[in-house]
């Protein structure tokens, strides 16, 4: 079994308020230095059998069409272990 | 013959039973519809209301959007039947790209619940006709995730094709992000929606999506008195006997 990483984030142009809010919150916290802070969204998925070029493709369909909205969110797609 | 219009449910819809009655009381006939089937039983129009449909797991419609329910509607709503998606169902309508954009949570993390003044901008749609340009009307508001966004080209496409349907009005509705608050009296945007949008329609007008609720303002008796929500649905009326 092999762990394939969705990471969904919003766009770099798209208001984030809740990472503003966590931001806004740090030093407060007594967490200081952070600029800027933005939230997303990580999926583990555990793939059946091989984890190949076209288990891959099926992977990035899949994040495309249904774990990120292409109009907001950006996705990166990683293989682990 | 009395006009049927479709009124769906899914899991964690909540609005469905006030939208059969606002159906009723436009005089048609409501007709629930359940996300598992596929078959829209020959209605004539079809309504998507409001609510948290799959808890809004993962984005607000994002699942829905994939149900069997939504495969024939999106089907009929490509060959011209009237949509109406309120709230929740707008969401449901972007997500499946019937409608352009996307529904992000409000500017000011709000959970927004007042009556919220609109401008209609076009009268030019199935769900608009019983209106003048640019009339203002009252009708309930209440969501967490209804800051409407595009990309500036669509957004100038919408307007160039007269698809902006409604706008958020009144004193405060500048387009800032921020908006006016959630405790302005239900003037301005409420939620950071871009360029104050708060319903837009497809290119042939026969698809409607909006956050607030016309729903709930068709009886003088229940909220404000108000029925400026009754329009709505009188207009699909006639747009079907029409048709």
């Amino acid at each position: 079994m092999a762990r394939v990483v969705v990471d969904v984030m919003l766009k770099p142009e798209i208001l984030d308020p809740q990472g503003q809010a966590v931001q806004r919150a740090l030093p407060r916290l007594g967490f200081d230095g952070i600029s800027d802070v933005r939230q997303g969204k990580r999926f583990e998925l555990e793939v059946e059998g091989p984890v190949d070029d076209a288990a891959l493709a099926r992977i990035r369909e899949m994040a495309e069409t249904f774990l990120a909205n292409t109009v907001i969110e950006d996705f990166a797609v990683k293989v682990e272990s | 013959m009395t006009a049927r219009v479709g009124v769906v449910t899914f899991p964690g819809t909540l609005d469905d039973r006030d939208t059969q009655r606002a159906v009723r009381v436009a005089g048609a006939e409501a007709v629930p519809l359940w996300h598992r089937d596929k078959d829209l039983k020959q209605v004539d129009a079809v309504v998507l209301p409001g609510g948290f449909s799959y808890g809004d797991y993962l984005r607000a419609g994002a699942i829905s959007r994939f149900s069997p329910v939504m495969e024939t509607i999106i089907e009929q709503a490509k060959a011209g039947m009237p949509v109406l998606g309120i709230c929740n169902g707008f969401q449901v309508l972007t997500e499946t790209h019937l409608l352009p954009g996307a529904m992000l949570r409000n500017d000011n993390l709000h959970f927004v619940c007042r009556d919220q003044k609109l401008r209609v901008e076009t009268s030019a749609t199935a769900w608009t006709a019983d209106f003048t340009d640019g009339q203002e009307i009252s009708i309930p508001l209440k969501n967490i995730d209804g800051r409407y966004t595009a990309a500036e080209r669509v957004l100038d496409e919408l307007e160039a094709e007269g698809r902006v349907v409604f706008r958020y009005a009144g004193p405060g509705a500048d387009g800032r992000a921020g908006g006016a608050g959630p405790t302005a009296g239900g003037y301005g945007n409420p939620n950071g929606s871009l360029r104050d949008i708060a319903g837009i329609s497809n290119a042939a007008g026969n698809v409607v999506g909006l956050m607030p609720h016309p729903e709930h303002a068709v009886e003088p008796l229940i909220g404000t008195g108000r029925t400026d929500g009754l329009g709505f649905f009188t207009s699909v009326l006639k747009k079907l006997v029409a048709a």
